[in-house]
């Protein structure tokens, strides 16, 4: 591409940072809904940082929305960073991008006033994490050239393989609790199965979140 | 100002956060469900009580104005 | 319907003595005309204030086990903001030992909807609801005479509750009739400010509402006539004895357990071992100590007992008193709700633990687990199901404690093995049976 300019750069950079941080945040939620650990860190480091890295990730992705604006070798509106399908450039992709970005600012507005709002609702919204971040992949690999060859290309593929395979950790927690009707009774036989050793792991009684 | 601290049992899950950043007045129990201070919290503690109470996964822990009778 | 192990009829109505006393059971069930001839008409007041405060004079207490003064829960509820207000007689009677409520709605249902048309009016409630295990035939009859004479004021809707434990809780009977199943849930607002679909909402026991409305009909110095000056008024009893079918009577408050209940040696050899007091969140007594006891909080409050919601069993001498607490233990873990962490972990843990001291050569150590876990569940959980049982079982550990080192030392005084306290057969296992 002739005659890019730092502000070109600047967005392409802060937009691979973004889908890095992303994935991290994805992941660590997951985490957090597992009560897994991060290895020497005490419990609410994988709370805090899930936190942190999703208001880190909303600076880069402004950033990498504004660059993209003043860069003038392509015409971007401003409003196309929420707007979806606003920018005559690449409407699609870019589209993708703005969807993916409003989801994010729901899931964090919400996740601000989460102490005055109604728990189911906003966990239905957090939900949306699992839209979210595959349409900002979609936006990534579709808007730039660079994430579809060479090692960026490499960096793209092995954030999609840690979701999935993230994803699947996570599944696999959902299939292993117990119903609530059940929990007494899974309970009973797995003290009876170790019979009499005061057994010191726990029963949780899991999302009825 | 006497805010209590209150667990909602049926939403606590065990995570275990709020025993990490209130130590002084949440400690766990043998399967790692909270034990929380009853009595009103010092004001010296009341920026970390409000931390625990945000920090919770779960939405589980909240600090109540007066004394709360639970439901029979 | 509980299908009560082992083997009880249905109970029956004691023969009546004492002073004024039957006051809520007829002999046979009364239909309405007969109600009616027997009590006057019903005795609407037209002015919502003069009913509490007689309810209040009267000192009238819950008597579904709790014990809390109604005329405060009436108050709560008339002066609470809303157009809509609620009001549930609830008459799911979930404690297997416990009879009177299911009696008294066979015999003297029209006495119950009368308090239920009278707390509506003294309440300003809107909307009327019973809440039953099974609406039997005097119960649906009752209903429909009052509707052809056009008695009620409010039209009662009937809520079926499922045979759990639980049931009968307030919060659970409130998820119950919204719809959903009946499951406690945590309500730091009290129902009387927001409970059935977020309106203020009355619930009191159908025994109670017995008793408010002859309140209303013969005033609460009558009232007063019997019991204590703390605890006034009758309450209904379920009791058990050796060689006996369970029997359903009233006492007054304040009688003394002996006159109900056989204390001890009545033949060759003692009959009966120790009395429990309140149901199966009561407490066990030991006998002799307790033979001088009396039906009254302020008389069992000393040995950590309460009346609760009036059963009385006296435990044969043959019998294990661990083992028959062990099984109420294993029903009680079983009936848990499993929302709340400690009560979910430590209620069968506790269950397992008396099942083994209940057995030859229990191990040292399960004693102590059992009284550290009882601490770690009381007071944790959304309801008081833990705090309950705890409360049975630490009753236990303290008066069955001779037979536990009988046990220790791989004895045990009991020649029957029969189960004595009754059970039901079937436990929840799918979320169906809470519905």
């Amino acid at each position: 591409m002739t005659g890019a300019t730092v502000f070109w750069y600047a967005s392409r950079a802060t937009g691979i940072v973004a889908l890095l941080l992303l994935t991290a945040v994805l992941v660590l939620g997951m985490v957090v809904n597992r009560q897994g650990r991060l290895p020497g860190l005490p419990r609410f480091a994988v709370t805090d940082l899930h936190r942190n890295l999703s208001l880190l990730s909303v600076a880069f992705i402004a950033v990498h929305v504004l660059t993209a604006v003043l860069d003038t070798y392509v015409s971007i509106p401003l409003a196309a960073g929420v707007v979806p399908f606003a920018s005559g450039y690449e409407r699609l992709w870019l589209g993708l991008g703005a969807i993916s970005f409003d989801l994010m600012l729901a899931m964090i507005v919400t996740s601000l006033v989460r102490g005055r709002l109604n728990r189911i609702l906003w966990r239905a919204i957090h939900l949306l994490a699992y839209l979210t971040w595959p349409v900002a992949f979609v936006h990534s690999i579709g808007a730039s050239k660079d994430l579809q060859q060479g090692w960026l290309l490499g960096l793209t593929v092995g954030c999609g393989i840690v979701v999935v395979a993230a994803v699947a950790w996570r599944l696999a927690g959902v299939a292993r609790q117990v119903p609530r009707a059940a929990r007494v009774a899974h309970m009973f036989a797995r003290h009876d199965a170790t019979s009499g050793q005061a057994a010191p792991r726990r029963t949780r009684q899991g999302a009825s979140r | 100002m006497a805010d209590t601290l209150r667990v909602n049992p049926i939403n606590c899950t065990g995570h275990g956060v709020c025993a990490e950043l209130l130590p002084e007045l949440v400690s766990l129990d043998e399967w790692g469900y909270p034990l929380v201070d009853p009595r009103p919290v010092p004001p010296a503690l009341d920026r970390d009580a409000r931390r625990a109470v945000a920090g919770c996964p779960a939405l589980a822990l909240r600090l109540t104005r007066a004394e709360e009778p639970a439901s029979r | 319907m509980h299908e009560s192990a082992p083997n009880y009829p249905a109970p029956r109505r004691a023969a009546q003595q004492g002073a004024g006393l039957p006051r809520l059971l007829p002999a046979t069930p009364e239909d309405l005309r007969a109600h009616l001839a027997r009590y006057g008409p019903l005795p609407y007041r037209e002015m919502p204030g003069l009913l509490i405060d007689d309810v209040e004079t009267a000192g009238l207490t819950g008597r579904g086990g709790a014990a809390f003064p109604v005329y405060r829960k009436l108050a709560a509820v008339a002066r609470a903001r809303g157009n809509r207000k609620v009001i549930v007689a609830n008459g799911a009677e979930s404690e297997p030992a416990s009879r009177k409520d299911e009696l008294l709605l066979r015999l003297a249902p029209n006495l119950v909807l009368d308090g239920l048309q009278l707390a509506a009016e003294a309440a300003g409630v809107t909307e009327a609801h019973l809440y039953l295990h099974a609406a039997g035939p005097e119960i649906l009859r009752a209903l429909a005479e009052r509707a052809a004479r056009r008695l009620d004021r409010i039209d009662v809707s009937i809520t079926q509750a499922p045979p759990r434990f639980l049931a009968g809780q307030e919060t659970a009977l409130i998820n119950r009739i919204g719809g959903g199943p009946a499951l406690p849930t945590f309500q730091p607002p009290r129902v009387t400010e927001r409970g059935l679909g977020g309106a203020p909402t009355l619930v009191q026991n159908v025994e109670t509402l017995a008793h408010l409305a002859l309140i209303a009909r013969y005033g609460p110095r009558w009232f007063r006539a019997a019991g204590t000056g703390s605890e006034p008024g009758s309450m209904l009893l379920t009791v058990y004895q050796p060689h006996s079918k369970p029997l359903v009577t009233e006492a007054e408050i304040g009688a003394p357990l002996a006159s109900m209940l056989p204390a001890g040696q009545t033949g060759p050899g003692p009959e009966v071992q120790a009395w429990l007091v309140g149901g199966y969140h009561g407490s066990w007594l030991p006998l002799p100590d307790a033979a001088g006891l009396r039906l009254s909080n302020e008389s069992l409050r000393p040995f950590g007992a309460a009346a609760g919601a009036g059963v009385l069993v006296a435990l044969p001498a043959g019998r294990c008193g661990l083992a028959e607490t062990a099984r109420v233990v294993r029903y009680l873990a079983a009936e848990s709700a499993g929302q709340c962490g400690p009560c979910l972990n430590g209620l069968p843990r506790i269950a397992t633990a008396l099942a083994e001291l209940a057995g030859p050569k229990p191990r040292r150590q399960v004693r102590e687990d059992a009284e550290r876990w009882a601490g770690l569940v009381t007071g944790r959980g959304a309801c008081h199901h833990p705090d309950g049982t705890v409360r049975f079982v630490r009753s236990a550990l303290t008066v069955f404690g001779p037979e536990i080192a009988r046990h220790a030392q791989g004895r045990c005084s009991a020649a029957n093995r029969e189960p004595f306290l009754p059970l039901p057969a079937s436990l929840p296992t799918r979320e169906e049976d809470w519905i």
